[in-house]
């Protein structure tokens, strides 16, 4: 086969603090046509660089040092701009991770659809129309003939991420550039944008770059996987072969699946209910129900994994919970004791008892305060710390999150994501909580860094007899730590009960299809998922959209 | 420490503009030692040209120029910073509380600072000051109050903004005070764009108080200030005399200084290096 593209020894430097620094150290790599690359790596590999490199393009205050760039024979670094806008968007495509954000929300898809091919004159308007209506069939669209005309905010976000795999795939080019095309997506939808893209490289013989931190993701795709860290090549081969055997420590670790949970006893006793919601309905307008009749218990020392997709009422409840949003109806019950519905009207006593971590670290903590204010305020609210008292509790509470007392001097900025989180985490510990509420706590940061801080967390349970309502969409997070597990759909709890009840069949339709979801190492995962809910005629859409 | 760092990156504007305002200040505080008259001593005959005697010659009524450009730099800028440090304790903490408490407290807040800020400001300083009368007091509390409606209306924006954030809700659910949370949690977060503000304030409100003497409302003479002796020697440009000139140039000068130093801090605030 013919070599489609070439790079050799690239290197790429970015610019910080006044000097160029190198990302990139050195890659080689080559695609085939109809070949389908994964590269695979955490934030900070250089694997999206790589990509847009890939295209002559890099990223403002990024540039490329060395290397040689070859598409199809051509010479794309140091050609002129002229020469790489006319294969750019026709000859090689890029899809990137946020659909929402890479579409104009002020026309209709089909517009978008048709100005690469009409720009570049390849097409008229009304031969990319119908061109369209073809490319979105093939992506399983649902009504292609008139979705074209909806604006991207009228349709969902897998059906938006579609829409723009079928945009790079307008002037059918050679290669397309998928940057973490299904990462902003839940399980259940991120599966429909798998099956598309496999669909329509497969149909066009599409050769592709496929950039991912998920290697079961990858492996549904990928013929080839390069697995990078820190702008470096960790390891390269077939897809299979990487899978079954992996080479490197690196590689396995990424491979390793999350066991992190001990057997705890875990018969039900109702003297160990720390947290009780009894019939809560709640709503944001006051009459569109976000909430309807809730019922949960929460023990001591136990972890409840909330699970359910964006916008199923997870966060919500959790509002409620700690008293952001009152209740329309209903009760929360503290230790036996009802708590008011409204924050304000609750005492330092129970508010102190149940704490609250975030998703977004950055926004969790406050810029413009170090690490002693943060983790020392609490100290100082609730238990009337002071001085060298609370320099040394606050000291403690670094220690037990395991970072080392210099951080106390720092701002959030000087702080890693991971390390941003376990500041959180300590906070949080601060004031010596009973119940802590997490809301999806790992999702944004790299799988070794939230195996990490699960890790801490489930440390921490032991330790301090602690208990989690854990709130999450990623169903690997709930296997690893969760005790009990609560499945949320459209604002209503459709099954909830002890793990090994809830992940063992017979399930509730809705848990089945979340399961069933979630990406497996298998390289024919995908594949056989796709075979068996045709057979059984399993329409998600029914579930995903109402 | 950090300043003289900061100071030592600076692009040239920032170091000139710095110099501009030294230079007003020095002149402000030490007007008593380098002037060679007394303020409000007549050593002369009318509009006297420039000579080693009167460095700036004389102005309408005999008195030294230099002198009171000195001592007129002490009165406009004292004034000039009261009036804005007021206006912006006045309007921080009320676009603060508007911000955190919201509900009727931001409306009726709101709704008194848009009624205000349909009057033109001067003419509004104009008929109040011609009702409550004349004097320096009166002066800065009623152009801080008028001023305060502006900077309310931004602090209320930027705090709106912040007042979202988790860091902020993560303080709220402790069970913190109002008081705490605009103090500690959102005035920190707020201040790049509060201290830019400051600065253009600061420039307006001179600027101000100098059209206000020039109408005759605002400090009152023998007094130096800068905008009154603009008044005060208008009459000569007719002659072809440079005396109104001078103190007009020294308000274009300060008002380049602070916008210098003012566009230097937001380049630092907003994080772009060069």
């Amino acid at each position: 086969m013919t070599e489609l593209l070439k790079i050799k020894n690239l290197h790429i430097e970015g610019f910080t603090d006044g000097k160029w620094i190198k990302i990139v150290h050195g890659i080689d790599l080559t695609l085939e046509r109809g070949e389908i690359l994964g590269l695979i790596g955490e934030s900070g590999a250089g694997k999206s660089t790589i990509g847009l490199a890939a295209m002559g393009y890099t990223r403002l205050g990024c540039r490329i040092s060395s290397g040689s760039i070859v598409f199809d024979g051509m010479e794309l670094f140091e050609s002129d701009e002229k020469t790489k806008k006319n294969i750019r968007g026709t000859r090689i495509a890029y899809v990137a991770q946020s659909a929402a954000a890479s579409f104009n929300p002020a026309h209709r898809l089909i517009k978008q659809y048709s100005e690469t091919p009409v720009q570049h004159g390849l097409m008229k308007f009304a031969e990319a129309e119908k061109n369209a209506v073809d490319i979105y069939s093939r992506l399983l669209l649902p009504d292609p003939e008139k979705i074209g005309y909806r604006y991207p905010h009228q349709v969902s976000g897998g059906q938006l991420q579609r829409a723009m795999v079928a945009m790079a795939m307008a002037c059918r080019p050679d290669i397309i550039v998928f940057d973490e095309p299904t990462t902003a997506l839940d399980v259940t939808t991120q599966i429909e944008v798998l099956a598309a893209i496999k669909n329509i490289t497969r149909q066009f013989n599409t050769a592709a770059i496929y950039i991912t931190h998920d290697l079961a993701v990858v492996a549904q795709l990928a013929d080839r996987i390069m697995v990078l860290r820190y702008g470096n090549l960790v390891e390269e081969n077939d897809a299979r072969k990487i899978l079954a055997n992996p080479k490197k420590e690196y590689t396995r670790k990424l491979l390793s699946v999350r066991t992190l949970n001990e057997d705890k006893d875990l018969s039900a006793s109702e003297k160990d209910v720390i947290l009780k919601v009894e019939d809560v309905s709640a709503s944001y307008t006051g009459t569109e129900m976000v909430l309807k009749n809730i019922d949960l218990k929460i023990r001591r020392g136990r972890t409840v994994a909330l699970v359910g997709e964006s916008g199923s009422g997870k966060s919500t409840l959790a509002r409620v919970v700690t008293g952001l949003l009152p209740p329309l109806k209903g009760q929360v019950f503290y230790e036996g004791k009802q708590l008011p519905p409204a924050l304000r009207s609750r005492d330092r006593e129970s508010l102190r008892a149940m704490q609250m971590i975030y998703q977004m670290p950055d926004t969790a903590l406050n810029p413009r305060q170090k690490v002693r204010k943060i983790i020392g305020r609490p100290l100082a609210f609730y238990f009337g710390m002071k001085g060298k008292e609370r320099e040394n509790r606050v000291l403690e509470l670094l220690d037990m999150i395991e970072l080392s007392s210099n951080y106390i001097e720092r701002y959030p900025g000087e702080l890693s994501g991971g390390e941003k989180q376990r500041i959180c985490i300590a906070r949080a510990l601060a004031a010596k909580p009973n119940l802590i509420i997490c809301d999806e706590v790992t999702s944004a940061l790299d799988q070794l860094v939230a195996e990490e801080i699960l890790k801490l967390m489930q440390e921490l349970q032991n330790e301090l007899g602690v208990s989690y309502l854990f709130i999450t969409h990623d169903l690997a997070t709930v296997k690893a730590i969760s005790d009990e597990i609560v499945v949320m759909l459209k604002g209503r709890i459709v099954e909830q009960g002890i793990k090994k009840d809830v992940l063992a069949p017979p399930h509730h339709e809705y848990t089945e299809l979340l399961l069933s979801s979630v990406p497996e190492m298998d390289p024919d995962w995908l594949d056989g998922v796709l075979e068996m809910r045709k057979r059984k005629g399993i329409k998600m859409e029914e579930f995903v959209q109402s | 420490m950090a300043f003289f760092k900061l100071l030592r990156k600076s692009p040239l504007t920032a170091r000139v503009g710095l110099a501009m305002i030294l230079l007003n200040a020095a002149a402000a505080i030490l007007a008593p030692v380098i002037a060679p008259y007394s303020e409000t001593e007549v050593v002369g005959d009318v509009w006297m040209p420039m000579s080693s005697e009167h460095l700036l010659g004389t102005d309408h009524i005999g008195r030294d120029l230099f002198t009171r450009l000195l001592y007129g730099a002490r009165n406009t800028i004292a004034i000039a910073f009261v009036i804005t440090m007021f206006s912006f304790a006045i309007g921080i903490s009320c676009g603060f509380f508007a911000a955190t408490l919201g509900g009727w407290i931001d409306l009726i807040l709101s709704r008194l600072v848009d009624i205000l800020m349909a009057i033109p400001v001067l003419i509004f300083a104009l008929v109040v000051l011609a009702i409550v009368g004349n004097s320096i007091p009166k002066l800065v509390v009623v152009i801080a109050l008028l001023d305060s409606t502006r900077v309310y209306r931004l602090s209320r924006a930027v705090a709106m903004d912040i007042e979202v954030m988790e860091y902020v809700e993560a303080a709220r659910l402790r069970g913190e005070g109002t008081w705490w949370l605009m103090r500690h949690e959102i005035l920190p977060n707020a201040m790049p764009p509060l201290v830019a503000e400051f600065g253009l304030r600061f420039c307006f409100v001179f600027l101000f108080i100098a059209a206000l003497s020039f109408l005759g409302l605002g400090i009152q003479p023998p007094t130096a200030d800068w905008g009154g002796m603009v008044r005060e020697n208008s009459g000569a440009i007719t002659f072809g005399i440079f005396t109104p000139l001078w103190p007009a140039a020294a308000i274009a000068f300060l008002t380049v200084g602070v916008n210098f130093i003012v566009d230097w801090f937001l380049h630092v605030a907003s994080g772009l290096k060069d």
